[in-house]
């Protein structure tokens, strides 16, 4: 409880003090270590999770409940969070020292990163599905002055496109999530059961089958495209390429890493709800079967968008969607194998979109511009962003022997055995998403750099740390992370698959 | 079981749920902006009175503070607030005439006609009350999304928003019973944050294109140049 507390009073405390600390140095150093304190605080949790099972607790009024999915994800949580405050430190002096962010924007920036920290992890560990949807809105709200940042007309444009696609595709998650509570409104949870016991996600789990399927039946729908919108769901997803390419590279990297898993999570929570009550009615698996649609088309186009892009963050933004839809498709497949690899390559995606964001910061400050065409032989001018952006790309395209393979060929396996003929588009859309990232790569990396391109000072930690991450989750899963997706798998579909 | 059977109080609450259906007609088709902030405020107004309604007939206690909120807060803080963003953008006599508005009234009468058929099925037969109100509250969500569409100016836009905001509380407050209390306070919050960043881009849009006509907010799209080319 201790934990859990100090996971979710980090961030908040540091939101406020970050509020009132004026000068940006040290703005940016006390962001780096309420961001160390928080993946201590997270660790520590994961610690009582793995010895004592799920750790539940209140405060004012929220329930709280981690167990073993979302677990998993708050340690990612904090630790992408860690990582993007360390390269955001010197990057952002870079871009105040160029004169693109007024004095007071450091003050928001570091205060609403931690702001976006604190809706991140609230929506994970909360058992109540309205604080999640608060949290969820919330995380829009924090990031939505960031986008905007540069104060650009493109900035603004992207900023007021994403907060008005955000906003109104969540609030049709609320809708959803108050069809849900009136689905649960004439459902017994027992004599000791908490006011308001209808929106506590353990309690409707627990109930599932008693829940109303025709209502929780368009619920699911509301919910489905309320929270894709989130996720970046083809033909939801317009808001996503502008929010990243405009905004500051650290919040890109945080958005694709973090943001989308956590719209993801609360997909696949209300899913386990709905499967629990239509499993006696004719139509069990509607919800997987829309998942699997949304993500197989996300997958898709996101795979030929990547072909004609023209700015670099717009780029790996569709590589974003595309592995949203990926993931998204394989937790509506069902059954432990589909669900275990779209857990892993949840974390893995995360870990390597996040260090090729980090990556790409420093590629546009060399060539002093987002244009692909402007970005020329990284390698020659600067071995280490070069070298970091080839191997990043090799292991997002899912080149072995990097986690992102491992975790596609689970799921490639999974849909081989559960929906054969499904294979077929999935790998027609691996090669062309592999091909539309490479032809831009190749020119990027190996090209010849233009007269007096130099190096920038760069911070490679982040990015040698992911990368590494993800090849040793490649070469070897290690077997308290396998144990631990394993409880994830168990929960999540109710057969374990170890 | 017809309408005229029901208790009393119930009807009340049916007869304000449909006159906030008839707000959401008339900010869709006024084109003066200060009227339709007049006419968004109002609608504020009758989704408390049915709060206090739902809140007298069911004897539910925080349902009175929830009402006394929304007052608040849709009736007169976001009114307000509007209101003094449109002087500071010396936006007062602005209209805006709808393209084709008989189209987008008939359009919108379709939003209900869907709305009430989505509901049927999922309500049993005898709830007349909560069956009418879901289809309510459902059709003004989705008028509200209507009226994003259809309206380019980007204050009208925002009380499209928030009269999508009304209708999701209307269905919470009439077919639950309300939300429990730190949930409504967490929406409420939101929804308040989101009012004061929709004055901030106000301005900002309005600096960078000089109009609040967000149709002309096109730089960005897939075939675009990339623009500014120095920025890193």
């Amino acid at each position: 409880m201790t934990a859990l507390l100090l996971t979710v009073l980090a961030p908040l405390l540091g939101a406020l003090a970050l509020a009132l600390v004026r000068t940006p140095a040290a703005g940016g150093w006390l962001n780096l270590a309420i961001s160390a304190l928080t993946l201590v605080a997270a660790g520590w949790l994961a610690w009582s999770v793995a010895l004592e099972g799920d750790v539940v607790g209140r405060l004012i009024g929220i329930g709280f409940r981690v167990d073993a999915f979302n677990v998993y994800l708050v340690v990612l949580t904090a630790f992408v969070g860690l990582t993007t405050s360390i390269f955001s430190r010197p990057y952002m002096r870079h871009v105040r020292a160029e004169g693109r962010v007024y004095l007071g924007g450091m003050r928001v920036y570091h205060s609403m990163y931690q702001t976006f920290m604190l809706t991140m992890l609230v929506a994970l560990t909360t058992d109540n599905l309205g604080v999640l949807w608060v949290a969820v809105e919330g995380a829009t709200l924090a990031t939505v002055l960031l986008v905007s940042l540069y104060r650009t007309p493109e900035a603004i444009e992207a900023a007021w496109k994403y907060f008005i696609l955000c906003g109104v595709g969540i609030a049709l998650a609320l809708f959803g999530t108050v069809l849900t509570y009136f689905a649960a409104q004439h459902v017994d949870f027992g004599a000791l059961a908490e006011p308001g016991a209808g929106l506590i996600w353990s309690s409707l789990h627990a109930h599932a089958a008693a829940l109303d399927p025709t209502v929780m039946r368009i619920a699911f729908v509301f919910l489905l495209v309320g929270y894709g919108t989130k996720v970046g769901l083809v033909p939801m997803h317009q808001w996503l390429p502008d929010a990243h390419s405009e905004g500051p590279t650290p919040m890109s990297a945080v958005l694709s890493g973090l943001l989308l898993n956590v719209a993801l999570y609360a997909l696949v929570r209300f899913k386990m709800l709905v499967d629990g009550s239509l499993a006696a009615t004719a139509s069990p698996h509607l919800a997987g079967a829309l998942l699997m649609g949304f993500g197989l088309v996300s997958f898709t186009v996101a795979g030929l968008f990547l072909h004609r892009q023209r700015d670099i963050k717009r780029l790996f933004s569709y590589s974003s969607i595309e592995h949203m839809g990926l993931m998204t498709f394989a937790f509506g497949l069902g059954g432990p194998l589909a669900t275990f690899g779209a857990l892993l390559h949840m974390l893995v995606h995360s870990l390597t979109k996040s260090a090729i964001f980090v990556t790409v910061g420093h590629a546009a400050h060399i060539a002093g511009s987002q244009g692909i065409e402007k970005i020329r032989g990284l390698i020659r001018t600067q071995p280490a962003v070069g070298w970091s952006l080839l191997i990043g790309v090799a292991a997002i395209a899912g080149f072995p022997p990097f986690g992102v393979f491992t975790s596609e060929f689970l799921l490639l396996t999974a849909t081989m055995q559960a929906q054969p003929w499904l294979t077929l588009p999935l790998v027609t859309g691996l090669a062309i998403a592999f091909a539309g990232l490479f032809r831009h790569l190749h020119p990027m990396v190996y090209g010849t750099p233009p007269e007096g391109q130099q190096p920038v000072q760069a911070n490679m930690i982040p990015v040698v740390v992911h990368l590494g991450l993800v090849l040793w989750l490649g070469l070897a899963i290690p077997g308290f992370l396998a144990q631990w997706l394993n409880r994830a798998t168990q929960l999540i579909t109710g057969s374990s698959l170890l | 079981m017809s309408l005229p059977a029901l208790p009393l109080l119930q009807q009340l609450v049916v007869l304000l749920a449909a006159l906030v259906l008839f707000l959401s007609f008339v900010l869709l088709a006024q084109s003066r902006l200060v009227s339709a902030i007049h006419a968004f405020a109002w609608q504020g107004a009758l989704v408390a009175a049915v709060t206090a309604v739902v809140a007298v007939s069911g004897d539910v206690h925080h349902l009175y503070f929830s009402a006394g909120l929304t007052l608040l807060l849709k009736a007169l803080v976001i009114p307000a607030m509007l209101h003094r963003q449109v002087r500071g953008l010396a936006l007062e006599r602005h209209t805006e005439p709808l393209q084709r508005p008989s189209l987008a009234i008939m359009a919108a009468v379709g939003l209900v006609i869907f709305s009430s058929w989505l509901v049927l099925p999922m309500v049993a037969e005898e709830l007349a009350f909560t069956r009418n109100i879901l289809a309510i509250s459902l059709a003004v969500v989705l008028i509200g999304f209507l009226m994003m569409v259809v309206r380019q100016q980007a204050v009208a836009q925002v009380l499209g928003f928030m009269s999508i905001e009304n209708g999701l509380f209307l269905a919470a407050v009439s077919a639950t019973g309300g939300m429990p209390l730190i949930v409504e306070l967490g929406v409420a919050f939101d929804v308040l944050v989101a009012m004061v960043l929709f004055g901030v881009f106000f301005f900002q849009i309005r600096e960078s294109i000089d109009s609040l006509d967000v149709d002309r907010l096109n730089r960005l799209s897939e075939t675009a140049e990339i623009a500014g080319e120095d920025r890193p």
